[in-house]
């Protein structure tokens, strides 16, 4: 199993990460190594085994609708790199659609 | 157009997003207020700050039980909450946690039927229904020009439930009216308050064109996935104009579903048109998976039971229950549910004083909710009550003075200018000079004219009895308080008895 | 004995008992660390300020006869992956430099409760993914019995700084090993609880699944201690186990006649040092001296751990780590680097807000952390999510399966901790898949979701520790504690101090 450099670029995009091309070859170099080992898994037949995502056999976890305490405005953007006072500034949001 | 006179049939398929009447979004305390100041109702949670971690609202997850109910969906035993990931500014964590492969309930129906008939009666399948976080909102002012955008997160988080309906709608005016009944259902068991101005309910739809050939095959146009519309008149209108776009479109190129990717376009609603959105490849790419943060959510029969118990009557089998209670016709019972929980209560509490249905169902459908329709109001602050309203329509049914009396002074109470009680009907009878006319003074009323009258005696005896109808303008000039069917019913004993 | 020489049980009843005054153990403790941390870098932060007012405030209350905590004065440092209202969580990351998050997390707001006092926030791999400490952002940290060794990581900072004893008491978090692995390499005793008896809430997320906080001490009853602290109910965190918490320390003091512990061949294969054998074996001796009974037990799917790791981990690493993409906090790029990256011809962005997000998590990430995100993003991405991340949770299924069937016929799995004393600082930079098999012996404790813990059993002869690992079923930490708690009865290389950090 190997992923070549136009792998790496697709998912660079998909995991908003800038790659340079040199990080790019190397990332395919690594990642192919990497999803080769990982591969040994195929030896093992488990078609009939259930996938287990958690460990917890923990079910139905609920909170009461009871409303808590906010922030202030000026807590939730102490941390922000930009903002004006009331909301989040980000660049240009325009035209693109989120969610489908 | 009627569907039989057109070249193409319109397939249609909503998505509709609800907002939950909780207190406190789905997975953090903070409320859910409309119109606060931009992230006041905020936390680490729902900013999506580092180490935080959702619980989820039981009473959340209860109302979206109960939507899933009365769309007569099957519960699943078993849901989980998966994450759907993607970059997106009013998207703080980088993921909507989301339901994916085991959404919490699926496979039901919603039937529309047009008390005027329309359309045929239509049973729009569900595909599911399912729970998820709401996002922020991202502002962009175009005409500053500036280079940022403003992300207010206060709705992030909030909960919503996402209902998908098969492609069962075969119009635009048909999908209109489905959403309504949507809508009428979710309010009328407290689910959401459907507030779209509020963005408490949110409709996209999925629409094509099957184009019947000459070899009795079936084609199909691309399916537009349609957003951006804020009322159910705007979702009439696009999809109006996207069939009429559709069909131009197949006939200038042929393209058919399949040979062009899916596509989504946007309402202009000034414009009236639908535009093209940028629509990336990768997007599509969530790479869902289990929210490990979560644990599922097991659902016992008994549960189903209680909440179903809890629910209350949907808007279908209280208009039933209606026609079959006071006896009034379907239609009757159909417009007055639709109007909501508050013109039933009300309409009941008349219906009930009168002791009689129809003629209450009459005055509400023809002078109250006409009134209401003109002014704007509510039925909670209608100035005549259903007291007044009652005591109004037991005077005309008694004969006191007849139908276009009463309209008279039922205006007058709407201008007292405060809630009208059965008091106020008693005055405005009297400041009109309304008095009963008793039966002595009827009969010898009618005698006197029937003297005057010979021809319409005549005529009577003769067996035309529409002539009595004569004697009625006569009476009413000598005593404007006579109830006309009175004066021919004793017009005409009098008659037969001569 | 100075206070730095003592241990968490003894500061606590010393101070309670009025011997020593807080203020005098604290200013002890920062003294060392500011003698010391220069050339080991176990700290980020270090808040000698708040950790003193926190002293005298605790002496002012003992004289007045006022109730104290039951960790009242324990100087504690807490790694970087926690959340601190009052002091910088950056996660040893550029992307957090300098950030502080509104809240502090529940166990540190249970340390608070307890009147602990934090003394500083301890040096980890950046957001917790290494097995070395040198993938910080902020230096690597050096391991105390050997300034050219590394202490193993994630949690690297926290084990350094109970080695040379610049705090009594620290916690760490554990995804795959990063409690139990630098403990075994810096010859401390780390408790990695069952998933979900301490709440993740204000845990910064690696790995959702695999996340648990645990305490890194002297010694196994040290752990109990803060274990009766920080464990425990929490409901913020839907995956807390809502079980009461048993009185740790109180359950020590009993013989381990009939105790059965189980032995997995393996385990003993080529790749463990001779050296790391010999002292497992030792060990495995002393608990069969102490009336233990050792039995075979089979693990048939523990090789097949470290790769179902690397697949689980990523992913949700992948997932958790989406929400640092300079919008709303932590690093953002500035205006110049879309005209860098331009310049390098590689990708034109859709978008300014894109070219913002890609730029900012390029620059804020370090490689390491790059290289999972690529991993986890690649192996859920359409058409790879069965082959990679399903079929991993199927071989989860199995190895949590190969635990329940072995604790059926014994309480306790022993064995190494990790294959080689410490390794040198560099040596395995270069591949980052041999830096991923130092994970092998602990991996899977996270992904059945059960508890470890690991403290030392004798020395190299370069003079490094030596760790040995026991495995329990969920909520054996009593159990765990307990055994651990005898052997360090039994023996004294938990007392022994890397020569260069003596007092």
């Amino acid at each position: 199993m190997s992923l070549s450099a136009t792998d790496v670029a697709k998912v660079g995009v998909l995991a908003r990460l800038a790659l340079s091309p040199t990080e790019v070859e190397a990332m395919a170099r690594q990642l192919s190594s990497i999803v080769g080992f990982v591969s040994q898994l195929e030896e093992l037949d488990t078609t009939r085994i259930e996938p287990l995502a958690h460990p917890l056999d923990t079910r139905n976890v609920f909170r009461d609708d009871v409303p808590q305490t906010c922030l202030t405005t000026n807590q939730a953007l102490q941390s922000a790199p930009r903002h004006d006072g009331e909301c989040f500034l980000v660049p240009a949001v325009l035209g693109e659609t989120g969610a489908a | 157009m009627p569907a039989d006179a057109s070249p193409f049939t319109t397939v249609i398929g909503l998505e509709v997003h609800v907002q939950l009447l909780t207190r406190t979004k789905l997975f953090c305390g903070c409320p859910t207020t409309f119109g606060a100041p931009a992230n006041t109702q905020v936390c680490p949670v729902c900013l999506g700050l580092p180490g935080s971690l959702p619980v989820m609202n039981r009473r959340a997850f209860d109302l979206a039980l109960r939507a899933a109910l009365a769309l007569d969906c099957t519960i699943a035993p078993f849901t989980k909450w998966d994450r759907k990931n993607y970059f997106y500014p009013d998207l703080p964590k980088g993921y909507q946690i989301s339901q994916y492969d085991l959404p919490f309930s699926s496979d039901g129906s919603l039937e529309v039927v047009d008390p005027k008939g329309a359309f045929p009666p239509r049973r729009v399948g569900i595909i599911r229904v399912h729970l998820e976080e709401d996002a922020g909102k991202s502002m962009h002012d175009e005409a500053a020009g500036t280079a940022d955008s403003r992300i207010d997160l206060n709705r992030a988080g909030t909960p919503l439930v996402e209902i998908v309906s098969q492609p069962d709608l075969r119009s635009p005016q048909e999908a209109r009216a489905w959403l309504n009944e949507l809508k009428l259902l979710l309010v009328y068991l407290g689910v959401s308050d459907c507030n779209m101005q509020e963005g408490s309910l949110r409709v996209d739809a999925n629409v094509n064109l099957h184009v019947p050939r000459g070899d009795g095959s079936t084609a199909k146009t691309p399916i537009v996935e349609i957003k951006n519309m804020n009322s159910f008149r705007s979702v009439e209108r696009a999809l109006a104009y996207e069939a009429a776009r559709q069909w131009e479109e197949w006939q200038r190129t042929g393209i058919e579903m399949g040979k062009a990717p899916k596509q989504t376009r946007g309402w202009d609603d000034a414009a009236g048109i639908t535009r093209g959105q940028r629509h990336k490849e990768e997007s599509s790419d969530y790479r869902y998976f289990p929210d490990p943060d979560l644990v599922p959510v097991t659902v016992a029969a008994e549960e189903l039971a209680a909440i179903r118990a809890a629910m209350g009557e949907p808007p279908t089998r209280l208009r039933a229950a209606l026609a079959e209670k006071w006896g009034i016709p379907a239609a009757d019972a159909a417009v007055i549910v639709n109007q909501g929980r508050d013109v039933v209560a009300y309409y009941e509490t008349v219906a009930g004083l009168v002791g009689e249905g129809k003629p209450a169902a009459n005055w509400l459908q023809q002078d109250v909710l006409r009134t209401l329709n003109e002014t704007g109001g509510t039925i909670t602050d209608f100035p005549v009550g259903p007291a007044a309203l009652a005591d109004l329509i037991g005077r005309v049914g008694r004969g006191e003075f007849d139908t276009a009396r009463g309209r008279e002074i039922f205006a007058g109470l709407l201008t007292l200018g405060r809630a009208a009680l059965p008091a106020d009907v008693a005055a405005a009878v009297a400041a009109l000079g309304i008095t009963a006319v008793s039966d002595d003074e009827l009969t010898d009323l009618v005698r006197g004219l029937l003297t005057a009258n010979p021809k319409i005696v005549a005529d009577v005896k003769g067996g035309k009895e529409q002539a009595a109808a004569g004697l009625i303008g006569q009476a009413r000039k000598q005593n404007p308080n006579v109830n006309p069917g009175k004066v021919r019913e004793v017009a005409l004993t009098l008659i037969r008895a001569m | 004995m100075q206070p730095v020489e003592l241990s968490s049980v003894e500061i606590v009843t010393a101070i309670r008992q009025g011997d020593v005054s807080a203020e005098r153990v604290v200013t002890a403790f920062l003294d060392r660390i500011a003698r010391l941390d220069g050339s080991i870098n176990a700290f980020l932060v270090v808040d000698r300020e708040g950790a003193l007012a926190k002293a005298a405030e605790i002496d002012r209350r003992r004289k007045s006869g006022q109730p104290l905590g039951p960790l009242a004065g324990l100087p504690v440092a807490v790694k970087d992956v926690l959340c601190t209202a009052d002091l910088p969580t950056t996660c040893a990351s550029k992307m957090l430099a300098g950030f502080r998050p509104p809240y502090d997390a529940d166990v540190v707001a249970r340390l608070r409760r307890a009147d602990a006092v934090i003394v500083g926030k301890t040096n980890m791999d950046e957001f917790a993914m290494g097995g070395s400490n040198e993938n910080s952002a902020f230096g690597p940290v050096h391991n105390p019995w050997d300034l050219d060794r590394a202490p193993g990581g994630s949690s690297g900072g926290s084990a350094a700084a109970v080695a040379a004893d610049m705090a009594p008491a620290t916690l760490g978090s554990d995804t795959g090993g990063s409690i139990r692995q630098p403990a075994g390499l810096c010859g401390i005793t780390g408790l990695k609880p069952t998933y979900g008896r301490v709440s993740r809430r204000g845990l910064i997320a690696f790995a959702s699944s695999l996340d648990q906080v645990g305490p890194m001490c002297r010694s196994a009853a040290d752990c109990g201690l803060l274990m009766e602290t920080i464990a425990g109910h929490d409901p913020g965190d839907a995956t807390s186990l809502d079980t009461a918490v048993p009185p740790y320390t109180q359950l020590l003091d009993q013989p381990l006649a009939g105790l059965r512990i189980g032995r997995v061949a393996a385990h003993f294969a080529a790749g463990l040092d001779t050296e790391v054998a010999r002292g497992v074996e030792e060990a495995f001796a002393v608990f069969k001296a102490a009336g233990a009974t050792i039995h075979d037990v089979e693990l048939p799917h523990a090789r097949y751990g470290v790769p179902t790791y690397y697949l689980v981990a990523p992913c949700e690493a992948a997932s958790n780590l989406a929400r640092y993409d300079g919008a709303h906090y932590g690093h953002r790029c500035g205006p110049a680097s879309g005209g860098k990256s331009a310049g390098d011809g590689a990708t034109a962005f859709d978008s300014p807000l894109v070219e913002m997000y890609c730029h900012s998590r390029a620059e804020g990430f370090g490689p390491e952390v790059k290289r999972r995100i690529m991993l986890g993003t690649y192996a859920l991405s359409a058409g790879y999510y069965d082959a990679y991340y399903a079929k991993a949770l199927r071989v989860r299924h199995l190895i949590r399966q190969d635990y329940l069937d072995a604790f059926a016929t014994v309480d306790v799995i022993g064995g190494p901790v990790s294959a080689t004393p410490a390794f040198r600082l560099g040596e395995k930079t270069g591949d980052p898949l041999a830096m991923y098999l130092v994970d092998m012996y602990t991996v899977s404790t996270n992904l059945a979701g059960i508890a470890g813990i690991s403290f030392p059993c004798g020395f190299t002869r370069s003079g490094l520790p030596v760790g040995f690992q026991l495995q329990g079923p969920a909520l054996s930490e009593p159990l765990l504690l307990r055994a651990a708690d005898r052997f360090q009865h039994l023996t004294e290389w938990h007392r022994r101090r890397p020569a260069g950090c003596s007092v």
